[in-house]
């Protein structure tokens, strides 16, 4: 590991100020400073010489109620980015009102990561792709941009089959993204011009030809709150998470559902995908060819194949179109199955 | 006659002369790498290569460090306070034999920054005997139910059980396995760790 500084920052504005001074005039440079919340990314890719912040910001110590509470008011829940993994995914009301967030937050990483992990970090989490985390690998466009792809013609079954561009192919590892993409989140930000929020949904980006760019924030950003909006429905919801072992494992595929019934006809579907694709990713014409349909296997599977139209296969990850594809079937009619009260 | 140092160092038992040499390579602190000021919070320095000072509360007892800011907690119970009880595995944050708890919470000590630590209380597998020698129930049922075959994975096993048991997620044994996840076993012990978390529960609850 590299040397560093630490400066440690007691609210969010501190925080973005801190960001502005160490980065001096030049916010747009190549990140001199890192925010560091849980570390459960950061600090294994310092080990591994993947990421080299000169600076660690240390939000930990800040305490005010956007960034460190959890709120639920009118329907409206507010959760701050630095509560941790395993409070959210205990706290009851999320697990009764929003069961796909507790859900996919429950299904990651370990005990011991989540009581570390932050809601912020984990959003933002990097992907795992071995070639980005392994520097002896010369060519990643996301760690060194225009180096080329390993993965590309590598050992890629770990990789995403939706979107995909032909400079990188890493799938985006995170579950409860894919929870907030579904239920419409959205985040908001903490800046040098003060403070902003946008749809969770406009956070990640795609990686295009410029992998290395992996959300929209700007540099000293701090994102404070995901806010979850008023959804009475969500009641009825699920995290599917399909993965080479059984627990402790990233998603090979996964789905977050939500599902507005009426007996046995769809009012509105949510399906949103992960483990597949290289953002958190929401399958709108999917939920579209639901609306209005009575929920069984044959519209299921059609909304499944709906769901993965356009999805592009590398040599070794295949496999994970129709695993996704079941994985979505699976999860639609576990979740109608639900016995929720109304 | 006095002893010589060969016969001194006859008397040492494999551990203690371990802990010798880990307080022997405490780096000395030199006058201007070292920043000032003995505080739970390290003053930032100006140089990341600097050492700079750093109190832990590790098992009730206060040690004041001069440490390398990259210093995971992991490396400073173990090189520098001489607490070698808690393990380093893959030191990646994959395998959970350098779980402790901070502030009574399980944690990877691998993914923890020493500076990061401040104020807050760390415990590890040498803070859980009682001063009369009873062994924590936790340690006892791992004894009993034989949850254990190298004993690498242990120390971090037991740091996490209490945890699982803490957390209310020792329910059932399908619960004990998914929140015990995180401590990879390479012996493979794990019916026996379930069986000594059932053990200790009531014990830790009574």
């Amino acid at each position: 590991m590299r040397p560093f500084l630490i400066e440690r920052a007691s609210t969010e504005q501190q925080a973005v100020s801190i960001a502005a001074r160490v980065a001096g005039s030049d916010l747009a440079a190549d990140r001199p400073f890192q925010f560091l919340a849980g570390g459960t990314t950061l600090i294994d890719l310092m080990k591994l010489d993947v990421m080299r912040p000169a600076t660690l910001i240390d939000v930990n110590g800040i305490r005010t109620p956007e960034v460190s509470s959890i709120s639920l008011e009118n329907g409206v829940l507010r959760l701050g980015s630095l509560v941790r993994m395993a409070h959210a995914a205990d706290h009851n009301a999320i697990k009764s009102q929003f069961p796909v967030i507790a859900e996919s937050l429950a299904l990651a990483a370990s005990a011991q990561l989540r009581n570390m992990a932050s809601l912020g970090g984990n959003a933002l989490q990097r992907t795992r792709c071995p070639y980005f985390r392994d520097f002896s690998y010369r060519r990643c466009n996301k760690r060194v941009p225009g180096s080329g792809c390993s993965a590309m013609d590598g050992v890629n079954r770990l990789h995403a089959v939706l979107g995909v561009s032909n400079d990188c192919i890493a799938a985006y590892p995170g579950d409860f993204s894919v929870a907030l993409i579904a239920l419409d989140a959205t985040v908001e930000i903490a800046g040098p011009n003060g403070t902003s929020k946008r749809p969770f949904a406009d956070l990640h980006r795609a990686p295009g030809a410029t992998p290395q760019i992996e959300t929209t924030l700007a540099p000293g950003d701090f994102i404070t709150t995901f806010v979850i909006p008023a959804t009475p429905y969500a009641r009825r919801s699920r995290y599917v998470k399909v993965r080479d072992r059984q627990s402790y494992e990233f998603a090979l595929a996964s789905a977050a559902i939500v599902l507005d019934m009426d007996g046995g006809i769809v009012r509105e579907a949510r399906i949103a995908l992960g483990g597949v694709a290289t953002t958190p990713w929401r399958a709108r014409d999917a939920e579209a060819a639901l609306k209005g349909r009575r929920l069984d296997e044959t519209t299921a599977q059609a909304a499944a194949e709906i769901a993965f139209n356009g999805a592009s296969a590398r040599e070794h990850n295949a496999f994970k179109i129709p695993l996704g594809k079941a994985t979505v079937v699976r999860a639609l009619l576990e979740t109608a199955a639900l016995g929720i009260a109304t | 006659m006095s002893a010589s140092p060969s016969d001194q160092f006859n008397f040492l038992n494999r551990r203690s002369f371990m802990s010798t040499g880990a307080a022997g390579a405490v780096v000395p602190v030199v006058g201007g790498c070292f920043a000032s000021g003995a505080s739970a919070q390290p003053s930032p320095a100006r140089d990341g290569r600097a050492l700079f000072s750093t109190e832990l509360k590790v098992n009730g007892q206060i040690h004041r460090l001069p440490l390398d800011i990259r210093t995971t907690l992991l490396d400073a119970l173990r090189e520098h306070v001489g607490l070698t009880g808690t393990k380093k595995g893959c030191d990646q944050g994959q395998c959970g034999a350098c779980t402790v708890h901070v502030d009574g919470v399980r944690v990877l000590a691998c993914l923890t920054l020493a500076a990061t630590v401040g104020s807050r209380e760390v415990t590890t597998i040498e803070g859980l005997m009682k001063a009369d020698g009873t062994l924590h129930p936790m340690q006892q049922a791992f004894v009993d139910r034989d949850a254990l075959q190298c004993g690498y994975c242990t120390p971090g096993q037991i740091m996490s059980a209490i945890g699982c048991v803490k957390e209310g997620h020792a329910g059932s044994d399908g619960d004990i396995r998914e929140y015990m996840s995180g401590n990879l076993c390479r012996c493979a012990a794990y019916p026996n760790i379930v069986a000594a978390i059932k053990q200790a529960k009531p014990a830790m609850e009574a």
